[in-house]
């Protein structure tokens, strides 16, 4: 069986203090997240203040690199079938997000996936994953 | 202090519709709240606790309060956990007995998923600010793709297989088809679980639960009110309530929040599980159950594929008889909120009230588990040990 993604249209995200650098450093191809300044953990995802210890976080450079923690091929939601899956960065944060650009019936836990930007209305750019 | 016998259950009604469209919500409300009083032997003006959820329209208690007479109110509560909630809602209403702070407590919850069209395949409603949302639904998760996630993961880390969740399905049914107000009255086989289309890996149709208008209600009150009372008398023996999320990033698929209520309600109930005779496991999903019952401590974490597989939830011939009522995969899941019908049916089961053909024999001991929200994000768990006197 095979079931190749296609790129479906993708709502403007919304901006605003929690996330404006966020899609203005996806629009450079990059993704970031926010680390503690206080305890130095990563969190996913970005908040103002840690979820471990509320201390204050700023905003850090992720390689892009993980693994798929677990997938699911999404068939009847709508008209096209898309993968939505939890990828394991390498950074030791876990994040909600998408498989594209692949057979979506090969896709595996445990399989090594990259960081690629898909364009969304007004501009904007959301980081998925394909795989590595 | 603790809720052990300081409150019981002495009214229960599951509302007879599973599809409502001439009735607005409100009005489901107020024909479950007379159910749950006439069946106590109680009236509205009895009433001094009242408790509800989102499901209820309004400003939390404020409307559905006035709209049903509640006129001698000194207790109110919101407490919204999604479909757990009513859970939360009959150990509040215990812990608020217990203090003092009410005598005849009333939940109620009704909706109208069905004839309003909803469906799990729907996005998500979310108040504005959720913090989480522009994180989140860039990915489009829905209702059942966030369970899909969670049960991919218990097959990957554990074998668990779809022949197994299937079998979840298949008790449910043969519980169903003896329920005349059964949304699902025809029994199902494994393979005509796995034969239903796909809806997102590795769930597929009859994995999920039915989308049914209706609602509910439960009385509870303190236990020399329920004395006076021509039911039988079921005690509050125990609960356990939390809240699990994605734990900043370190997200952990393979356990839900059963797993910390759980531990909680049976400590307070000072029973084990292997004392429960009857259990209601909430069943938005096959996944949902299977986990639950893992963590609730039926079986190891790990072996939920092999406890539930052969028929061993289905009453009379299995260990562990659930949802004898067929559950909201398939009897009745109104308001997309499953919680209240789940202590319904326990309190059927520990009056000896539930149908003969599913009556757990002597059932004197029984539990409810809930889990609202989201089992692959976010979600409220909650917990219910009760007992017959």
């Amino acid at each position: 069986m095979t079931t190749p993604s296609t790129d479906r249209p993708l709502a403007a995200p919304q901006v605003d203090a929690a996330t404006e650098h966020f899609w203005a450093s996806a629009k450079q191809g990059l993704l970031v997240t926010r680390v503690c300044t206080a305890c130095g953990k990563p969190h996913w995802y970005p908040r103002a203040l840690c979820p471990f210890c509320l201390g204050e976080t700023e905003w850090r450079a992720l390689s892009g690199r993980g693994t798929i923690y677990s997938v699911s091929v999404t068939r009847r939601a709508g008209p096209i079938p898309y993968a939505i899956a939890y990828v394991a960065l390498e950074e030791g944060i876990t994040m909600l997000t998408n498989i594209v650009d692949c057979d979506l019936d090969s896709l595996r836990i445990g399989q090594p996936v990259e960081a690629v930007f898909k364009p969304a209305d007004g501009g904007a750019m959301v980081p998925m994953f394909r795989p590595a | 202090m603790s809720i052990h016998r300081k409150a019981c259950i002495a009214g229960a009604y599951e509302h007879p519709t599973r599809k409502a469209p001439d009735k607005t919500v409100a009005q489901l409300h107020a024909e479950c709240a007379r159910g749950a009083l006439e069946d106590a032997g109680l009236t509205l003006k009895d009433v001094d606790g009242y408790f509800c959820a989102g499901d209820a329209p309004g400003l939390g208690a404020n409307n559905m309060a006035d709209y049903l007479g509640l006129t001698r109110l000194r207790h109110v509560d919101s407490t919204d956990t999604g479909g757990s909630a009513y859970l939360i809602h009959v150990s509040h209403a215990a812990q608020a007995i217990a203090a003092g702070k009410c005598d005849v407590a009333l939940i109620t919850l009704a909706g109208r998923p069905r004839s309003e069209g909803s469906s799990g395949v729907a996005p998500r409603l979310v108040t504005p600010n959720t913090p989480d949302v522009p994180w989140e639904m860039p990915y489009a998760p829905v209702t059942v793709n966030m369970y899909a996630l969670a049960a991919a993961r218990h097959m990957h880390e554990f074998g668990t297989t779809a022949e197994q969740l299937a079998w979840i399905k298949v008790a449910a049914a043969a519980h169903a088809q003896h329920n005349p107000n059964a949304m699902l009255r025809e029994p199902v086989t494994v393979e005509e679980v796995l034969a239903s289309p796909m809806i997102s890996d590795p769930l597929h149709k009859l994995d999920c639960c039915v989308v049914s208008d209706g609602g509910g209600a439960l009385v509870v009150v303190r236990p020399e009110i329920a004395r006076t009372l021509k039911r039988p008398i079921v005690n509050v023996l125990g609960a356990g309530e939390t809240i699990k999320g994605q734990l900043g990033g370190q997200v952990d698929l393979t356990w839900s929040g059963a797993a910390v209520s759980g531990p909680i309600a049976f400590e307070e109930a000072r029973v084990k599980p292997s004392d429960i005779q009857y259990a209601s496991i909430y069943d938005s999903f096959t996944i949902t159950v299977l986990m639950q019952l893992e963590d609730l401590g039926f079986c190891k974490k790990g072996e939920g594929g092999r406890f539930v597989a052969d028929g061993n939830l289905i009453s009379g011939t299995g260990r562990l008889p659930f949802n004898t009522d067929g559950g909201g995969l398939c009897n009745n899941h109104p308001a997309n909120r499953g919680g209240i019908t789940k202590v319904i049916e326990a309190v059927r089961q520990l009056r000896g009230e539930a149908h003969p053909r599913v009556q757990v024999p002597g059932c004197t001991l029984a539990l409810a588990q809930g889990t609202g929200g989201l089992l692959g994000s976010r979600h409220g768990s909650a917990t219910l040990i009760m007992e017959r006197q």
